[in-house]
């Protein structure tokens, strides 16, 4: 799909979000409005009663269609902080799996009178054919699907750059790891790139990046060493072993070897660098566990601004209306 | 009000006697403030300096609490609301800059209420114009406004604090 086709779909005729399926198409201004409300949103866990009114009588439905228990959970919460009420559809046991097409199982929900799936789904599109399909009032939230996009895991991540750097210009991020399974980091390039940061550097063996991998605004790396030299944020991703055969790498071991992060290969880049893994983390094959547990790291950093992250997209894409001066 | 009356300054310092002498008649020690984004924090901002307040200014946005949000949408300037003080058993000085229909207030007062419990809050208004909705009242004011339907009066600064009377809009 063409980054304006996506756009078409995601934006209301004011350009303001409808659904959230992928950072493409999106604009800097989008972005950095996203992550403005997500920091408002993070002062609701200062509460004593963590929840804003936003969507209240709402009802979210979570239709995962693959598992992921720390996504789901982050998007149940969010849900939950804006007083949603949180449907979890359980595919495994839904009607799907009695034959029932996809478009059904929406079209019934719909008769429940829902407003808002957060999809995750082992196809890449899936999300965006659901976004086509929906009434006009539903949106639709992308939570992550195939190889192709995860962008509330990219705008959680770009938010947590931002929070420990105050910034995007100058900066070098390296994304290290398995390029070539990677919706997250699809939507990291996008996001970044979009959000103008110096360079962003994928650093992986050839067999895990994807073809003609700089088209997507990277230059590539096949050295840790090299691709970790004065980056001032280096994002790990997982090894996606159930995605992969055994010609992608050799051995996890040999992996480890040659693409782990350790305590002297982070001396490479700058001092003040932090660490991202969005999750969950393969110690010692992805990740020294001296560094995952680390000063620099701020992977727990991540989960917590998800939530925030997660809120600011559905409470935007819940009421796209025309902004209004309130009268007070 | 006459055109005179429009004069920022005097009407702070209205607000400030009243608000002095509403502490000192419900024996309100020690009292936090805060002041509702945006116009309501450019107020509170100079009256938590003159009544020399000791801890330090809480904000609040109320973009959140709206109650006319399904039908606006998201405000796209939010700002983060901090209370950088407990609310339980407090008293409280809630300050914004209009009262007018008082769903503001009522948000707020949603806002407040989900940080702690306070003992007592005292509501203070540099203007209390006609065109209420519910049923809210501030206890100090720095001045009273009939305004036509379809005018409104808008607080613009933070310097120099200056009052307007438009025509047209909500």
């Amino acid at each position: 799909m063409s980054a304006t086709a996506a756009a078409d779909i995601q934006l209301d005729a004011a350009g303001r979000l409808r659904h959230f399926l992928t950072i493409e198409g999106l604009s800097r201004e989008l972005l950095v409005r996203i992550m403005d409300t997500a920091e408002s949103f993070a002062g609701v866990t200062a509460q004593n009663v963590k929840k804003v009114p936003l969507l209240r009588g709402k009802t979210v439905v979570n239709l995962f269609f693959e598992n992921s228990t720390r996504t789901r959970t982050t998007f149940e919460l969010a849900a939950k902080r804006l007083s949603a009420d949180v449907l979890n559809i359980n595919i495994a046991t839904s009607a799907t799996s009695k034959g029932e097409s996809l478009l059904d199982t929406v079209r019934n929900l719909e008769a429940m009178h829902v407003d808002m799936f957060v999809v995750r789904h082992a196809q890449s599109g899936a999300a965006h054919f659901i976004a086509r399909h929906v009434a006009p009032h539903i949106s639709v939230l992308n939570a992550g699907d195939g190889r192709h996009a995860h962008p509330t895991q990219a705008m959680l991540d770009v938010f947590t750059i931002r929070r420990a750097k105050g910034r995007f210009a100058g900066l070098k991020v390296a994304i290290v790891g398995d390029i070539l399974h990677s919706r997250v980091a699809r939507s990291e390039i996008l996001a970044l790139n979009t959000l103008g940061v110096d360079e962003v550097r994928v650093v992986a063996p050839k067999t895990l990046l994807p073809a003609h991998v700089e088209a997507l605004g990277v230059v590539p790396y096949h050295d840790l060493n090299e691709g970790l030299r004065d980056v001032d944020v280096v994002i790990m991703l997982r090894l996606q072993l159930e995605r992969m055969g055994t010609a992608f790498i050799p051995s996890e071991h040999e992996y480890f070897q040659r693409f782990g992060l350790t305590e002297k290969r982070l001396e490479k880049a700058r001092p003040d660098v932090i660490v991202m893994h969005p999750g969950p983390i393969n110690r010692g094959i992805e990740i020294d566990s001296a560094i995952a547990d680390g000063p620099r790291s701020v992977i727990l950093q991540q989960v917590t601004h998800g939530i925030a992250v997660r809120m600011a997209v559905m409470s935007m894409a819940m009421h796209s209306g025309p902004d209004m001066e309130v009268p007070a | 009000m006459s055109q005179a009356d429009f004069d920022v300054e005097t009407l702070l310092a209205r607000l400030e006697v009243s608000l002095r002498e509403e502490l000192a008649r419900r024996r309100l020690d020690d009292p936090a403030m805060i002041g509702v984004h945006t116009g309501g924090a450019w107020i509170a901002e100079v009256l938590h300096r003159r009544l020399g307040f000791s801890e330090p200014l809480g904000y609040l946005d109320i973009s959140f609490y709206r109650d006319d949000y399904p039908q606006s949408g998201m405000n796209p300037d939010v700002r983060a609301s901090k209370l950088p003080f407990r609310v339980d058993g407090r008293n409280i000085v809630l300050i914004d800059d209009v009262l007018y229909t008082g769903r503001t207030v009522r948000a707020a007062l949603n806002e407040i209420f989900d940080y702690g419990r306070p003992a007592e809050i005292v509501l203070g208004v540099l203007i209390d114009r006609n065109g209420r909705q519910i049923p809210i009242q501030a206890d100090c004011i720095g001045g009273r406004l009939e305004l036509e339907p379809g005018q409104r009066i808008k607080l613009t600064g933070p310097e120099p604090l200056q009052l307007t009377i438009r025509t047209g809009g909500r």
